[in-house]
């Protein structure tokens, strides 16, 4: 079976004026298989960020390669950047912060939608099922972010992130910024999701919390200073680490 | 406790929205009487007659008459319209150019910035009413040359203000999201970049609008802008600077003009920044 997604020596080095060049990301390689789903773990800094976001294209990689479905993505721009996004969402850490605070939510589940060419009524229809399916009800199109809370809003960030029926849905932390009855839910929904779509949603998870990815991955990388240091399914990472690092971070936490 | 702070956020959400039809109502008034002022004068306002020069306000002159005998209430509303007008347009040319400016500016970085923002610094750093006093001894007087020369000398700070709160924008992971929903570059600084800039903006052109009034009538008075006859309120203010004494009347009616114009628009200016504030809107 292809990979979905496939990223090969991936390197991210950040030059500032006046200062030395800084590796974020140093030369990572995986890949995610069709109804796979991937956590990375590290802790902060390691470059989770700044890898899923030469994923997505909201950065430019410095060196390397993606493909995604079989298709080079690492250098598209304009339209056939934008037809990417079909294939391919993320939700992000900050729920609130990542809807537009003077458009309602609907506008911005519907607005992928709109991209795409569906009509003004049918949007409205489709965002509606979309909140029923994360679990919000119908009259939440009409709010603004500032009147949800937090859960909720990253319901609806879910809800936008599957608007467009993406093949890979990528997950920045997107439990981090809430409490763990909360984050529980998060998980439950996804997990939820993975189960109805099976093998036409793949997920990339990332996650510092070792026992999330424990509960919600079939496979885990294990990064830190921008290096994958240790792959491999999530029992065995955690009850065998190779690596030194890893045995630190499984020490800290359990 | 909910219940209470919803309640709360509706009575000032009530408030705002009663100041903003207020004086965005005084507003639109003032523009429209300064458009319709030719039919709304009492008497001629062109009409000398030295026999009743420098009288005192009266039943038959409101606001008294100038040295020329002419009526000062006439005079102040067709003023006006050349005040009124003017100056709208002039913060209108520098708003919408200064943020297009910015806009891009803060969109695209690279070297198209520097330049720009290089040029903006460079008329900064310019004491602005000697730069456009220039610019208008160059072009030659006029109404139109003094707001082509206060336009060239205003422009930067709307675009340094845009720039700056453009750059702001383009890091949320709203406009991230927005950027994965696909949307293009164009929908993407008008629907979501614009509206949110937009607030301070729009806030800093109404508390313009008092000064370009200001100094538009200074450029008239030192002959470059409005020029006599023509009613313009900054132009008769100077004129007859040296009847304050004498017969205040003249010099303070434009004055009041100003004065009330200035402030309806400032007023305006605070209504709309507390109603683009999105904390104070929603249910
Ligand atoms: N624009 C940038 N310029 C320079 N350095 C950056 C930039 N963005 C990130 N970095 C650096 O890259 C490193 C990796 O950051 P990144 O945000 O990817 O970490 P992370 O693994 O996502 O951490 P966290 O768990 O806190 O989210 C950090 O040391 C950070 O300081
Ligand atoms: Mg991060």
């Amino acid at each position: 079976m292809e990979p979905i997604l496939k990223v090969e020596n991936l390197t991210k080095v950040f030059s500032r004026s006046g200062q030395e060049d800084f590796t974020a990301v140093n030369s990572i390689r995986f890949s995610l298989n069709p109804g796979e789903c991937l956590g990375i773990i590290g802790e902060s800094g390691s470059g989770k960020t700044t890898a899923v976001n030469m994923i997505t294209r909201l950065l430019d990689a410095t060196e390397g390669s993606i493909l995604l479905d079989g298709e080079e993505i690492t250098h598209l721009k304009g339209r056939e950047l934008r037809k990417v996004y079909r294939k391919m969402q993320m939700v992000f850490q900050t729920p609130t912060d990542s809807f537009d605070p003077r458009r309602t939510l609907g506008d911005g589940i519907g607005e992928s939608l709109r991209n795409i060419g569906m009509s003004r009524k049918e949007t409205r229809e489709e965002v509606e099922r979309l909140l029923g399916k994360c679990g919000l009800p119908a009259d939440f199109a009409d709010r603004y972010p500032h009147q949800v809370s937090g859960g909720q809003c990253q319901r609806a960030a879910i809800a936008r992130a599957l608007a467009v029926k993406p093949r890979l849905l990528i997950c920045d932390e997107a439990t981090s910024a809430l409490d763990v009855t909360v984050q529980k839910e998060i998980l439950e929904l996804l997990n939820e999701l993975r189960s109805q779509q099976g093998n036409s949603l793949s997920i990339l998870f990332i996650c510092h919390d070792i026992s999330l990815v424990q509960q919600f991955c079939d496979r885990v990388l294990v990064m830190y200073h921008g290096s994958i240091v240790e792959e491999g399914v999530p029992d065995d990472v955690i009850g065998h680490p190779q690596n030194e690092y890893t045995q630190r971070l499984i020490d800290s936490i359990l | 406790m909910r219940e209470v702070t919803i309640r709360k956020q509706r009575i000032k959400k009530d408030s705002v929205k009663f100041r903003l039809i207020l004086f965005g109502t005084l507003a639109v008034l003032l523009i429209v009487c300064s458009f319709f002022s030719e039919y709304l004068t009492p008497c001629d306002p062109y009409l000398q007659d030295l026999s009743i020069a420098k009288q005192p306000p009266d039943a038959e002159h409101l606001l008294g008459t100038d040295r020329y005998g002419r009526d000062m209430l006439s005079r102040v509303i067709v003023g006006s319209r050349t005040s009124i007008f003017s100056t709208l347009l002039l913060v209108a040319i520098i708003t919408a150019l200064g943020t297009a400016v910015g806009v891009v500016c803060g969109w695209n970085g690279k070297a198209l910035d520097t330049v720009l923002m290089r040029i903006s610094d460079l008329f900064l750093a310019f004491p602005g009413l000697v730069f456009a006093l220039a610019v208008a001894g160059v072009l030659g007087g006029g109404l139109q040359n003094a707001i082509i020369a206060l336009a060239a000398i205003s422009w930067p700070k709307y675009a340094r203000l845009a720039r700056s709160q453009t750059l702001a924008q383009k890091e949320t992971a709203w406009m991230k999201a927005a950027k994965l929903s696909g949307s293009s570059t164009v929908k993407l600084i008008f629907k979501h970049i614009l509206p949110n800039i937009i607030g301070p903006i729009l806030v800093t052109s109404m508390l313009d609008i008092g000064t370009m009034m200001m100094e538009l009538a200074a450029l008239s008075f030192l002959g470059l802008g409005a020029k006599p006859p023509i009613a313009e309120w900054g132009s008769m203010m100077s004129d007859t600077r040296s009847l304050m004494t004498t017969s205040p009347w003249i010099t303070f009616s434009p004055g009041i003009a100003i004065f009330i114009s200035v402030m309806i628009f400032n007023l305006l200016g605070d209504t709309i920044r507390d109603y683009a504030d999105p904390k104070s809107r929603g249910r």
